[in-house]
């Protein structure tokens, strides 16, 4: 089966037939996935080479033009490395991008510390307007992206090679209900899903699943609420959406559990899997938090 | 106030349209580095104008360089992008002209600036857009030559050079103010990467003129504008840098 970020080129490389303002902007990563767009439309499919704050800006520039432009590259390279570009390039001038990474938290975990970008998303937190989808799966890849490509807005759309084993059914928005219970509500971001819901069989607790975290769906989180106990499982930065958790059960007592990516450096190379274990966002691990914090 | 029309003013009144933003009696227009560069492109080579700031046609100019613009607004007034009345309350809580310009507020300017080395590899994307669109307009940026000590610029300089981005141009204001200087002239650093490049006394508007509408098939045109240090400008604004 395709990832997700095969994914991403392949339809990339069909929307670009159908939208004739869409263009892609490449650092380097991916561009032999794009080789065939990049025949076909050589002047809306643009590898700059080497050099993310050219990416982050030229697609500032391009919107400014009219075009609705995608950016791609590693997260580390497309939100930490440019971040001012991002901030100034976009969000300042007032212009809508797509913003496509790849290699989310850990899935390039021979890498190192230098290709893991667990704080992408703590990052984009800090400015204002971006729609933030975590997919699980290729295919809830592929409908967010298009979706995103209709759209003109701020999208950051968290490719990674960790995924649910199927896709979940697209809620109309926001966060989707996968299981009901008593004692507190687990929110599963992404591809951390199926680790949660095999964390979590037979826990009296509801499951709501989240792919766009962005805006975060407080709507259906107090909606869904049945005890005020409030568990994140996010495959980035633990916490980064507590204190959204927070704000949308600001009027009533509540506690928020944040499960996630460390902060610290773990310095060991390794398969994702094992970083997952580290980061203790195995089904092992979620459960035995899960289960202390319901305590 | 009377309704300004565009082109009630020249060059000679610049200094005037500085002082109102100032408060200062009055402005030279020598004290200012970018003011003859902003006039002859707004006076003699951009095709824009305040009633088609939507046509896709128009021609793009965007100030990198964000510190001081006094001069930009000035031009701004001058040909009835921003009325007069707005200049008085340069830098206040409730105006559009900040000491750094942004595009949402005010009329006429085509990006947010003040943060250096952004203009250039805004513009590179603005030029690529409006190709693959179809567009004939041409994309202007200006740069300081301190500001080109910025790396973000040299991504673009490499880029937009070796791609052969016709419709781009930088105007670089050089005064001497890169702390390291660049040996050999900035010009020769455009013209590695395949720009064309030509460097011209800043303060002559048939010179700057002739350097600006000078034909460049294929590559990307830098002209490197020489002018003298500033000596007498606010102190507010030197602080920036």
């Amino acid at each position: 089966m395709q990832n997700m970020r095969e994914r991403f080129a392949a339809v990339t490389t069909e929307l670009l037939e159908e939208h004739q303002k869409l263009a892609v902007v490449l650092a380097a990563i991916s561009a032999d996935q794009f080789a065939v767009a990049a025949r076909r439309h050589p002047e809306r499919v643009i590898d700059v080479g080497i050099r993310e704050q050219l990416l982050v800006s030229v697609a500032g520039g391009l919107a400014l033009a009219g075009m609705r432009p995608i950016a791609h590259t590693f997260a580390s390279f497309l939100i930490e490395r440019p971040f001012e570009q991002v901030k100034l390039d976009l969000n300042h001038q007032g212009v809508g991008a797509i913003l496509v990474s790849a290699g989310a938290s850990y899935d390039i975990s021979a890498g190192g510390r230098t290709h893991q970008s667990p704080g992408d998303i703590a990052l984009l937190d800090t400015l204002p307007g971006w729609t933030v989808h975590v997919p699980g799966h290729p295919d809830e890849a592929e409908r967010l992206l298009r979706g995103a490509a209709s759209d003109d807005g701020l999208v950051y759309l968290r490719l990674s090679t960790q995924a649910n084993a199927t896709a979940f059914p697209a809620g109309p928005s926001g966060f989707t209900v996968l299981r009901r219970g008593g004692t507190g509500t687990v929110i599963a971001v992404g591809p951390l899903a199926d680790a949660v819901l095999t964390a979590t069989e037979r826990l009296d607790v509801t499951v709501l699943y989240a792919v766009t975290v962005r805006p975060f769906d407080a709507t259906t989180l107090r909606e869904t609420l049945d005890a005020p106990n409030v568990i994140l499982a996010e495959p980035y930065l633990a916490g980064t959406s507590a204190q959204l958790a927070a704000a949308a059960l600001a009027d009533i007592p509540h506690r928020v559990l944040g499960l996630g990516v460390g902060v610290g450096e773990l310095r060991r190379y390794g398969t994702p899997a094992e970083h997952q274990v580290a980061h203790g966002l195995d089904p092992a691990s979620l459960r035995e938090a899960i289960t202390a914090f319901l305590r | 106030m009377a309704e300004i029309t565009r082109g009630q003013f020249g060059f000679k009144d610049l200094g005037m349209l500085m002082s109102l933003q100032t408060g200062d009696e009055k402005h030279g227009t020598a004290a200012t580095s970018t003011l003859d560069v902003l006039w002859v492109l707004y006076d003699r080579v951009l095709r824009v104008s305040p009633d088609a700031m939507d046509d896709d046609g128009r021609d793009r100019f965007y100030l990198s360089k964000g510190h001081g613009p006094m001069a930009y607004y000035a031009v701004l007034a001058a040909k009835g992008f921003v009325a007069l009345e707005q200049l008085r309350g340069f830098g206040t809580s409730g105006s559009i002209l900040g000491h750094h310009p942004d595009r949402n507020l005010v009329p006429g300017t085509e990006i947010s600036s003040g943060s250096l080395g952004h203009g250039l590899p805004l513009a590179v994307g603005t030029a690529l857009g409006l190709r693959a669109r179809g567009i004939v307009s041409r994309v202007w940026v200006l740069v300081g030559d301190g500001e080109l000590d910025e790396g973000s610029n040299h991504e673009a300089i490499a880029f937009a050079g070796r791609t052969g981005l016709e419709n781009l141009h930088a105007a670089v204001i050089d005064n001497d103010s890169a702390r390291y200087g660049w040996p050999g002239g900035i010009e020769s650093r455009f013209a590695a990467e395949g720009w064309s490049a030509q460097r011209v006394d800043g303060r002559n508007h048939t010179a700057l003129e002739a350097a600006f509408t000078a034909p460049h098939p294929a590559r990307p045109r830098v002209v490197v504008a020489a002018v003298e240090e500033p000596h007498n400008w606010p102190q507010m604004l030197l602080a920036q840098g």
